[in-house]
């Protein structure tokens, strides 16, 4: 996984809370491969009309914010499916940072393992936030993950982000790295488990 | 003698399975079980990256749900991407040795009601499933909950996962519920109050006399849906009803390990004085029959009420919102719930096509002729026998609803069960997001009988108004 670095890039604000997984990868995508590019199918519901026509509504058909690297939205972003792709499609797109009061707990997951940051201000600094960049949509946005720290326009806001995840993106780790290290761990557990839980082992095997 | 703490059912679950906790906060945990389904070809494809091995191969259940067909053939799939969604989920557990109930397996099913019904669900075990419904396993007295492909992967190579542990809370429903009232309607009570986000952090623990009083299938429904406010997981302590329902399932314990697992299991309750981090407290007489009205679970209100005014907000936001809910799901403030006519009904899905969902349908519909088309899907191959047995697919089918075999189905309209575009569909299933069912489809939200209530009379209806009121 890519080191996440410090970046200044357009950010599009889309008010709306509670914008679930379903919305940001309709469930008709999620037999495609990642090489067949969920960026291009982002949001696709909201983005696109019946006729596959871009609605010029959606902030994210703004000439401004159509490359954008960062979206800020309302609470609960990302709630709903567990679906991962959600989070390729982001990232596909090239967005590395979502700015939102709150998120549903497994995209939140799924956004540290692809390099995703998900930062969280509180409801008024989101407000805010999306109000700048609705008045003024070239202003880009400065996200510094090790200061935990937004610059937009004159105005800096603080983020906060579980400390291991923010650790994990500084340096472009996977669980899996971490979770070599405890491999005998992980054996003497099983066994003293087994003995103590026999009943917790499926009694019919294959 | 050692004083020990009093601890939640959630403190119980999690020690038992922290191999280490980390300076940092972050614990490893020992899964007992892990589910996976079509959709977890993601998570295989990065083992073959790395040219991994399943690592606990028979802790590990494929169960063909998703994409499966409920329509037509099912030996010889016609869509010939649903046929590869299909073939590869059986490649990749033939390859890793997992055992596969596979889209003609005699007990295949939807993976949320397959793992309780073969007894795979335990109560006590850490169960994942690349699927935010998997809290409904927590119905069992198990931790269960939904993870993304990456962890998937993590935890085919390890049988662990990396979790912090989540903040506690308590969800207790005191009293007894109206006649009429199902776990459909607790739950969708419980997320208007709390929200769509109001246990985001948390594990939760359900209790309270209404809770006990409700069956294992309804227990399931409840934790399914607590995925829809946020919640990390969602638990029911085992008791009697827990131990009866799991005695000889196919995968449970048998003789003197079932004994004693009776024994570890009692153990697992919230001890007196134990501290949640947060309360919530319902009285079940108070609970209506709800329905949704708008495009979260969130927007749901007892079936008498009418539909909300976005200009009767208490903020602009808050009236947007009302506004552009009503706009997808066409529908004008002020009007009664009752006179929303609808379009079909779905009855299926992990959060209600149990045997006893079904017969809850079944039971209003009897006799009565469905007004609008309708699919019927059962939650497991098992369970469409057995309402087979019982009589209950004539009944639908009667009625005039199609009676077809057990997936996803139309819950997520992935397999080709589509609601259509501008179409209003009364829906036992767990989300009435935009598009769930299909591009532009508008979808109710509410119990099985609720459901059939919807179907006999063409519109969404209060179902007590048909209850002891059939002709003989």
């Amino acid at each position: 996984m890519e080191r996440f670095t410090t970046f200044t890039a357009a950010a599009c604000p889309i008010n709306q809370k509670n914008l679930n997984t379903d919305q940001i990868l309709p469930a008709r995508y999620l037999k495609w491969t990642r090489s067949m590019g969920f960026g291009k199918v982002l949001f696709h519901d909201l983005r696109f009309d019946v006729e596959g026509r871009e609605k010029p509504d959606f902030p994210l058909n703004k000439l401004a914010w159509r490359n954008c690297k960062i979206v800020v939205t309302a609470r609960n972003f990302g709630c709903g499916s567990s679906r991962e792709a959600a989070v390729y499609a982001l990232y596909d797109y090239g967005v590395r940072c979502i700015i939102a009061p709150s998120f549903g707990d497994i995209f939140a997951g799924n956004a540290v393992q692809n390099g995703l940051l998900t930062a969280v201000v509180t409801d008024n600094e989101a407000a805010e936030i999306m109000a700048s960049l609705t008045q003024m949509p070239d202003l880009p946005l400065a996200i510094d993950l090790e200061r935990q720290m937004i610059v937009c326009g004159n105005r800096i806001y603080s983020f906060t982000i579980d400390p291991v995840r923010r650790t994990r993106l500084l340096n472009g780790w996977d669980d899996l790295a971490f979770t070599e290290n405890y491999r005998d761990r992980i054996r003497t557990f099983k066994a003293s488990d087994q003995s103590q839980r026999p009943w917790a082992v499926p009694r019919k095997h294959l | 003698m050692q004083v020990t703490q009093p601890q939640t059912i959630i403190d119980k679950l999690w020690s038992a399975h922290e191999i280490l906790r980390r300076e940092d906060g972050e614990s490893l945990l020992w899964v007992d079980r892990h589910y996976v389904h079509e959709g977890s070809f993601h998570a295989f494809g990065k083992l073959a990256e790395r040219g991994a091995n399943v690592a606990e191969p028979t802790l590990t259940f494929g169960v063909a749900d998703h994409y499966v067909p409920t329509r037509g053939s099912r030996w010889s799939i016609a869509n010939p991407e649903i046929a590869r969604m299909v073939r590869q989920l059986e490649e990749n557990c033939a390859k890793h040795g997992v055992k596969l109930f596979d889209v003609n397996d005699p007990d295949q099913g939807i993976v949320h009601v397959v793992g309780p019904e073969q007894g795979l669900t335990l109560p006590g075990l850490l169960i994942v499933c690349g699927d935010s419904h998997t809290s409904t396993h927590g119905a069992l007295g198990a931790y269960a909950f939904g993870i993304g492909a990456s962890e998937v992967a993590h935890v085919l190579m390890t049988q662990t996962i990396w979790q912090k542990k989540p903040k506690r809370m308590r969800v207790r429903v005191d009293g007894v519920t109206a006649p009429g009232i199902a776990a459909k309607d607790i739950m969708l009570a419980v997320i208007v109050r709390i929200g769509a986000d109001g246990a985001t952090g948390c594990a939760v623990e359900f209790t309270g006399s209404a809770i006990r009083a409700l069956s294992i299938e309804g227990r399931l429904t409840l934790c399914n849906m607590s995925i829809e406010a946020g919640a990390r997981c969602g638990v029911v302590a085992p008791d009697a009803l827990s131990f009866v329902y799991l005695r000889d399932r196919p995968y449970a314990p048998t003789g003197a390990e079932f004994e004693q697992a009776i024994e570890a299991w009692s153990r697992l309750i919230t001890d007196e004085g134990a501290p949640f981090d947060h309360e919530v407290e319902f009285d079940a007489a108070s609970i209506a029959p709800i329905v949704t009205w708008g495009t979260s679970p969130q927007d749901a209100l007892p079936i008498d009420a009418t539909v909300p005014d976005p200009t009767r907000q208490p903020d602009a936001e808050r009236a947007q919102y009302v506004h552009d809910a009503l706009d997808y799901m066409g529908l004008v403030p002020g009007k009664k719930l009752t006179d929303i006519a609808i379009d079909r009904v779905f009855i299926g899905s992990c959060t209600n096509a149990r045997i006893e969902d079904l017969r809850a349908a079944a039971s209003v519909m009897a006799g009565r002729v469905s007004k609008v088309p309708g699919l019927v899907s059962p939650g497991s191959t098992l369970v469409k026998r057995q309402a087979e047995d019982e009589g209950l697919d004539r009944i639908f089918r009667d009625a005039g609803l199609e009676w077809a075999e057990s997936g996803c189905s139309m819950c997520v309209g992935i397999n080709g069960d589509l609601v259509a575009p501008g179409e209003r569909c009364a829906s036992t299933t767990n989300r009435n997001f935009r598009g769930r069912q299909g591009p532009g489809a508008r979808t109710h939200l509410m119990s099985p009988a609720m459901v059939a209530a919807a179907a006999v009379t063409g519109h969404l209806a209060d179902v007590r108004k048909l209850l002891g009121t059939r002709k003989p």
